[in-house]
């Protein structure tokens, strides 16, 4: 706990911003389920950056016995082409890690200026944007990714933009909803009182006020994102072969489940450490970010006010 | 007495809501001075501070509608365009509000708040407006102010909070402050102490502020003229002493009657004004306040809708806004046991009728 006991007057007070990140940040890894998610996450993210150079085997290199069961060589097997299924987990952490953050990253900039826009607008454009949000809301969100993967085509990044677009309205929704409990605060009054435009009130006062909840939707929508990914792999409308990607694996080994377990067992397993990983991490975050839990940790002796 | 640096007249609010039109101010028209203060008191939804935000078009529109007209420095900003506003807001007209504890931004160190006015309206480097908010810290009693720029809202206590919001409100030397219950969610000392300092400054800074409060203390203590306002009109108007001293409109006697007396001999029980005040959404055609009234000899002002005409043999500029004269010993005794008038400005005590407020 950065103390700031001490604070009033003769520690410079500069570094208290900073300090509130790094509350958050040992609130968050004072739990420990938090903790494992960062650390299951801080892993994925090697695997994704050095997974050629840590694999083994090549993702494709074939000429290894087929179906070969774990073994020392191969701790995860082959599968039905004889390739590795260990290097095609841990280099498909890629494929992963980069759907979840492109269409997680589309999903929260259009959510967020939507959410922005209806949220401090009001009037008929939030009818007009939120009906829409909740048209687009209105299909399974697997639906509505499989029929823009149909118009645009497999591929991955077809299936990045659609999983981005399905998951735009859960961020306009977050966002609106902040918006406008925030917008209605006296000191957005106050600070259109001092002349301040409505981009700049949205901008520079309204959007840091609503960070928390984005940044907790943004950590959950990953692990929904890269579910959906799979998803759409395993249904043949995502990754295409032969791309190591786990959604497309784990379709792979489904037909030999009872021949070669190890072929869909893996690449599941690592979806799901995945997806619980960022959940975990999401809910810390929602914690450490919610008011009323910092508090109990400010009472924890600590002069709040100067 | 110079050109009034503000000068509203006729102006006109209303809001469209689900049950009809509110008109929430009607027909409000006064002048302000230079270095004066005028007092706008009247409990809750009497339309005080609406009237103000409406000055320079603060409130939400639609569902709200501005008519009228509002003179300053020559413009007339109701017919003006928001981009045209945003240049006066803040730079010519400043506003301090109510609660200290949200009239900042919890995200940002209160120097960057204090310098974006400045920086806008003013045209000011970074560096140099540091160099200002240091100043204005300062001027408004902040200990250390070089070292507290840097500090988030939530460091400080409520007292320092609403004086750096006055700094704010005071950045870009406005020459008219409005302060909507500046003082009101504070305590009594600290009010004492932000109502010497914006005195003080009036006088260093030529201000005109329009005090916005339901404190009859604070008015008493701070106020040149004061406005009364009820359902939306100003009922009473009158110089600060004559209003204490004599009040003719019989709300303005209630109020005053109302308050307890400091030293009195034997306290007595405390008279209010029964009934609440009307639905904005259906105003009476006659007298607002006529429901209400003791005073009334005849029913003609439940049709007729009262002037604001001079009060007979009163100060100058005393007027109100009744057919009927309240009885001198009535208003004698109403005055008299508003020593509030001579009390310190903290003495006084909220409106009863602001009890009203949960009914309604």
């Amino acid at each position: 706990m950065s103390a700031t006991e001490a604070t009033a007057d003769d520690r410079p007070v500069v570094d208290e911003h900073r300090s509130q990140w790094r509350q958050t940040w040992s609130i968050l890894v004072s739990n420990r389920m938090a903790l494992f998610g960062l650390v299951v996450l801080g892993l994925l993210v090697v695997a994704a950056l050095l997974g050629e150079l840590l694999a083994p085997h090549g993702a494709n290199a074939q000429g290894f016995e087929f179906y070969a069961a774990p073994s020392l060589d191969h701790p995860f097997g082959t599968d039905n082409l004889g390739r590795d299924v260990f290097s095609r987990v841990l280099i498909g952490a890629r494929t992963s890690l980069q759907v979840g953050a492109v269409s997680v990253g589309i999903s929260l900039v259009a959510g967020t200026l939507l959410g922005l826009v209806a949220g401090y607008r009001g009037g008929w454009l939030d009818a007009v944007l939120m009906r829409s949000m909740d048209v687009l809301f209105a299909f399974p969100i697997v639906l509505l990714a499989i029929a823009i993967v149909a118009v645009l085509g497999p591929s991955i990044t077809n299936a990045m933009i659609a999983i981005g677009v399905a998951f735009t309205p859960i961020f306009a929704r977050v966002v609106r909803g902040s918006v406008l409990s925030v917008r209605e605060e006296v000191f957005v009054r106050a600070v259109r009182s001092l002349g301040a435009s409505d981009v700049r009130i949205v901008l520079r006062h309204i959007l840091p006020n609503v960070a928390a909840p984005i940044i907790v939707q943004t950590s959950l929508s990953f692990a929904f994102a890269i579910l959906t990914e799979a998803a759409l792999s395993f249904l043949g409308v995502g990754v295409q072969p032969p791309t190591p990607a786990w959604g497309l694996m784990l379709q792979e080994g489904r037909g030999v489940i009872d021949l070669a377990w190890w072929m869909g067992l893996f690449p599941g397993l690592a979806i799901f450490l995945t997806v619980m990983a960022f959940n975990v991490v999401g809910d810390g975050l929602r914690d450490a970010l919610d008011p009323k839990q910092r508090s109990i940790i400010e009472s924890r002796g600590q002069g709040v006010d100067a | 007495m110079s050109d009034p640096v503000l000068s509203v007249r006729d102006l006109h609010v209303r809001f469209g809501s689900k049950r009809g039109v509110a008109h929430v101010v009607r027909g409000v028209s006064y002048d302000l001075h230079a270095g004066e203060t005028l007092a706008l008191v009247g409990e809750s939804g009497s339309g005080k501070s609406v009237s103000t935000l409406a000055l320079t078009k603060l409130i939400p529109m639609p569902p709200g509608r501005i008519d009228g007209e509002v003179h300053f420095g020559g413009r007339e900003l109701v017919a003006m365009s928001e981009a045209e506003l945003r240049s006066i807001r803040g730079n010519d007209i400043g506003f301090v509000f109510q609660d200290p504890m949200t009239s900042l931004n919890p995200v940002h160190p209160i120097g960057r708040q204090l310098t974006e006015g400045m920086r806008h309206h003013l045209g000011l480097s970074a560096s140099a407006a540091r160099d200002r908010a240091v100043e204005l810290l300062s001027l408004v009693g902040i200990p250390d102010a070089a070292n507290r720029l840097d500090a988030y809202p939530h460091q400080f206590s409520g007292g320092m909070r609403q004086r750096v919001v006055i700094a704010i409100g005071l950045s870009c030397e406005p020459k008219v402050l409005i302060a909507d219950e500046a003082t009101t969610a504070l305590d009594v000392t600290t009010q004492a102490q932000i109502v010497d300092l914006v005195e003080r400054l009036q006088e260093e800074l030529g201000l005109a502020v329009v005090w916005i409060t339901h404190d009859l203390g604070v008015v008493a203590g701070i106020a040149d003229r004061v406005m009364v306002m009820y359902a939306g009109e100003i009922v009473e108007e009158a110089d600060v002493d004559d209003l204490y001293g004599s009040p003719r409109h019989p709300y303005t006697v209630g109020l005053l009657g109302s308050l307890p007396v400091l030293g009195a001999d034997e306290p007595g029980e405390l008279t209010t004004i029964h009934g609440l005040p009307p639905d904005p959404t259906a105003m009476p055609p006659g007298c607002a306040f006529h429901p209400r009234c003791e005073f009334r000899d005849d029913d003609r002002c439940r049709d007729e809708h009262p002037p604001l005409r001079d009060a007979d043999d009163a100060g100058d500029g005393h007027r109100v806004r009744s057919f009927y004269e309240v009885p001198a010993d009535v208003r004698e005794a109403a005055s008299t046991s508003s020593q509030v008038a001579e009390a310190p400005p903290n003495a006084g005590d909220p409106l009863p009728a602001e009890a009203s407020e949960g009914d309604r």
